[in-house]
């Protein structure tokens, strides 16, 4: 239910005009749902950045998402997956 | 990777069910200026309260859609899990807020410039809404016309 809450607040958040990239642990979810603007991360329920205290790592995930933000040709519902190194 | 499976059985049999709210049509607001000029504000869903702010509503029905505020110089240590939420683990969020709030991750962005600013509050919903009815009519537009009055640009957002 957490990835449809953030999904819907993103939705209105630009409905507004504030540009958004929601991370989404469950892919059906996204497809099913249709956040804006979404980044798929491979992680278990509660584990959105992957591991707690590895800054490294957190800094990859959110790296990930904010170049989603920053594509000038992507449409909506963008869905990309995050795959870790 | 979170799947379905790691939930328990009575969760299982009623997400079978469930019809996801779909968003459409799906709005779009493109970036309008570079990230390192950009006003950040992160979202949420694991439930944080701080010391003294009302706690999430465990027992209303569909669900508690409202939000809290959180400060942008709060000390992540004094946040409090407030989600009632027993279908994913607690523990690595109680170890480093940042796994569900990364917001030391946000004010390290700032330092390096790949963000311009933090906003100077952030939003924590609590995730387990099952009738978001509330949610998508009141409490999510009052958070959107809060962030606009801020000057917020982009937002992330984050489940657990």
């Amino acid at each position: 239910m957490c990835n449809q809450t953030v999904s819907l607040v993103a939705a209105e958040l630009e409905r507004q005009g504030i540009s958004t990239v929601t991370l989404m642990l469950l892919r059906k979810v996204a497809e099913a749902v249709r956040p804006p603007r979404a980044l798929f991360v491979p992680f278990s329920h509660g584990y959105p950045l992957d591991y707690p205290d590895d800054p490294p790592r957190q800094h990859e995930v959110i790296e990930a998402a904010l170049r989603l933000l920053e594509d000038p040709a992507a449409k909506p519902p963008v869905l990309a997956d995050y795959t870790p190194e | 990777m979170a799947t379905f499976d790691e939930l328990s059985v009575p969760v299982r049999m009623f997400l079978k069910g469930y019809r996801w709210r779909r968003i459409d049509p799906v709005p779009w607001t493109p970036l309008r200026k570079p990230l390192s000029a950009s006003r950040l504000a992160l979202i949420s869903s694991a439930g944080w309260v701080l010391p003294g702010q009302e706690p999430f509503a465990r027992t209303l029905a569909g669900g508690d859609g409202s939000f809290r505020e959180i400060p942008a110089d709060t000390d992540l240590s004094t946040l409090i899990d407030a989600h009632k939420s027993q279908s994913f683990d607690h523990e690595g969020m109680h170890r480093d807020p940042n796994l569900a709030f990364p917001l030391d991750r946000a004010r390290e962005l700032v330092e390096r410039g790949r963000i311009g600013a933090l906003n100077h509050r952030h939003l924590s919903f609590m995730g387990s809404i099952t009738a978001p009815g509330r949610l998508v009519r009141d409490h999510a537009p009052d958070a959107a016309r809060l962030l606009v009055g801020d000057g917020v640009d982009v937002a992330l957002l984050v489940p657990v």
